[in-house]
């Protein structure tokens, strides 16, 4: 299959519960190797988007295509093995309770490669070591603090090497410090793995510092009001509450509700 | 890098005394199960001088497996005392080895602690007594916080009482009538085949009307509830320490006992004894229907003779026990809850063992009653 230019294209999505829309006729493309940010006010629907793209929410209307395949058409099957090349870092990390960090990461290798349990162990030794985590190999979820957790999510994420990787607020609850340490893991990643990453965030300081492309999303409108990296819309964007988002400033009082 | 014709991963070193060169070749990807390793002496025979370069002319498609043994040549080089020239590398690759320490972690040594019979026995003993003193502990607290209520001063709000009234109360009426409706009837059963021998059929009625309303219906109803509503209760309050809303609790003041465990003993202990007297007549009633159709009694004769049966201080029996396996069962769940861990497999750790710890405690409590009510003569 020849390789299009963009690995995960977005086309007319519509998403909606029996009692409201979330949001309707999306469109955007994520160009392969790129940093894509969607971007919005909170309860704009970034995150059930991300749940859409990942294969947890079925769209009402419009198609995602990755890697030029239509991903909702596919049979289970289909679905199942593209979602073998996905990698998700949930809000919380989502990691799995009652295993240790270390077979968190493992689990998705024992399931889906033919590793032996050597190679998995050194495969699990080198994503906690990419995360900072290699001592947190024989430790329980619980006992890690709300950064490690991400973390850890992220190491777990990687397990099998995806060719694109979604991350719903990497950056979020997180210091300064270490959340300037997760933009830094994850450009690294970026350029060391080649994997697409969408950023599902509205961390601002983050987005700047990563993301390359990317959508907004208004609330109100309940669709994509903007398209372009984060840097160009705070500094080009036509719409003043795009602006004014990307600039942390006060927003005008028709826009206010989009904010709150 | 999803290649169909891939070549195998091959890595050959070459230049053994002087300067060496690694060569990799093929494609490395660890999820198509290719994972060489490198030997941690590999590089000993090199020479000491001069950093080990990289071939990688051949080298294919690569993932985390390459990675990985890249992590093994680092910390090779570093055990040998050898310097490793990274420029012959990807640039992408060398991105990610810079990510990783120097060192694998050491996994700390577990230390085994052989322990005897003895001191197992020792700190079984100091955790039970413990776990009874924390239980007697919140009984006290509970017993204090529904003090306090009645004088106006309590936590507890009538919607949680009655919430749980009604989950203790009327939801568990179905299972409780089929579980005592059977057990007078499987008793009928039992009795019928022996006291028709004597043509004693008859006191079928007295053998169903005691069993029930002095022993069966108590324990029944109470480990019916020991595995629906105490189980109930220890998942509920473990999801509640795990979404950290008992510290929520704490922080502002309000005490977890008032707030959540008295509403939910004192449902039980005001629901159980209703459920009891409700068992009693519904297991009586599985009673008579076998005895009607199996064997040679009239209805009335076989209410006679239950009633006849029966005295009051019987019936006060099982009232007292399905009071206390109540307080039992609902104080141990919640405590059960309030001690577990923060995880999601904690909260079915401590339903299971909520409904474990009521059950065995109520067949306990009942012994107990048993030689109390043998030693007053009920």
């Amino acid at each position: 299959m020849s390789k299009t230019e963009s690995l995960l294209s977005v086309r007319g999505l519509t998403l909606a519960f029996v009692d409201h829309v979330v949001q309707q006729d999306l469109s955007f493309d994520v160009r392969r190797g790129s940093i894509f940010a969607v971007m919005g006010p909170s309860g704009c629907g970034k995150s059930t988007i991300m749940r859409s793209m990942i294969g947890l929410l079925r769209p009402t209307l419009g198609t995602i295509l990755f890697d030029g395949a239509d991903y909702w058409t596919g049979t289970d099957a289909v679905r199942a093995e593209m979602g073998r090349r996905f990698g998700v870092l949930f809000q919380g990390g989502a990691l799995w309770s009652a295993l240790t960090v270390g077979e968190n990461v493992a689990l998705p290798m024992q399931m889906f490669t033919t590793l032996d349990a050597v190679s998995i162990q050194r495969l699990v030794a080198v994503k906690l070591g990419l995360v900072g985590l290699s001592a947190a190999v024989d430790t329980m979820p619980s006992a890690l603090s709300g950064g490690m957790r991400k973390r850890a999510g992220l190491a777990r994420a990687l397990a099998l090497d995806p060719d694109i990787l979604f991350l719903d607020e990497p950056s979020a609850g997180l210091d300064p410090v270490t959340s300037r340490r997760m933009d830094d893991l994850i450009l690294n990643l970026r350029d060391g793995l080649g994997a697409t990453i969408i950023v599902v965030s509205h961390e601002l300081a983050s987005l700047f510092a990563v993301a390359d492309d990317g959508v907004f999303l208004d609330a109100v409108r309940k669709t994509a009001i903007a398209h372009g990296s984060p840097a160009t819309l705070r500094d080009g964007c036509a719409d003043p509450q795009v602006r004014a988002f990307m600039r942390r400033e006060q927003v005008e009082p028709a826009h206010k509700e989009a904010v709150g | 890098m999803t290649a169909h014709d891939e070549a195998p991963a091959r890595w050959a070193m070459s230049g053994a005394g002087g300067p060496c060169i690694l060569r990799l070749e093929g494609d490395w990807l660890a999820r198509r199960g290719a994972l060489p390793g490198f030997p941690k002496d590999g590089l000993v025979g090199c020479g000491a001088d001069v950093s080990l370069q990289f071939d990688i002319a051949g080298l294919g498609h690569w993932d985390s497996g390459l990675i990985a043994f890249l992590w093994d040549v680092k910390r090779a080089a570093i055990s040998a005392g050898r310097t490793v020239d990274a420029a012959g590398l990807p640039l992408a690759a060398t991105k990610l080895l810079g990510l990783l320490p120097d060192q694998a972690m050491a996994q700390e040594a577990v230390v085994v602690h052989h322990i005897g019979p003895l001191n197992w026995l020792g700190g079984q003993t100091l955790a039970t007594l413990h776990e009874m003193g924390m239980i007697s502990r919140l009984s006290g607290s509970t017993a204090r916080a529904g003090w306090q209520f009645t004088r106006g001063r309590g936590l507890m709000r009538g919607t949680d009482l009655w919430a749980n009234i009604l989950d203790a109360g009327p939801q568990a009426l179905i299972i409780v009538s089929i579980v005592n409706f059977l057990i007078g009837a499987i008793l009928a059963f039992v009795g019928a085949v022996e006291l028709r021998k004597f043509s004693a059929d008859i006191y079928v009625a007295n053998l169903v009307g005691l069993a029930v309303v002095r022993e069966m219906a108590a324990v029944m109803t109470a480990i019916v509830m020991a595995g629906r509503t105490g189980g109930a209760y220890a998942a509920r309050i473990a999801t509640m320490q795990g979404n950290e809303e008992i510290d929520a609790l704490s922080v502002i003041g309000i005490s977890s006992t008032g707030y959540i465990v008295l509403p939910a003993v004192l449902a039980m202990m005001l629901m159980m004894p209703l459920l009891y007297l409700y068992g009693s007549l519904i297991g009586v009633f599985g009673g008579f229907v076998v005895a009607i159709s199996m064997l040679n009694v009239t209805a009335p004769g076989y209410w006679n003779e239950t009633v006849n049966a029966l005295a009051f201080s019987q019936f006060g029996l099982g009232v007292t026990k399905s009071v206390a396996f109540a307080f039992l069962i609902g104080v141990s769940s919640c405590r059960i809850g309030l001690r577990a861990g923060r995880s999601s497999a904690d909260v079915g750790v401590a339903a299971t063992r909520a409904v474990v710890a009521g059950i065995v405690g109520v067949i306990a409590l009942d012994a107990v009653f048993a030689v109390v009510a043998e030693t007053f003569g009920i």
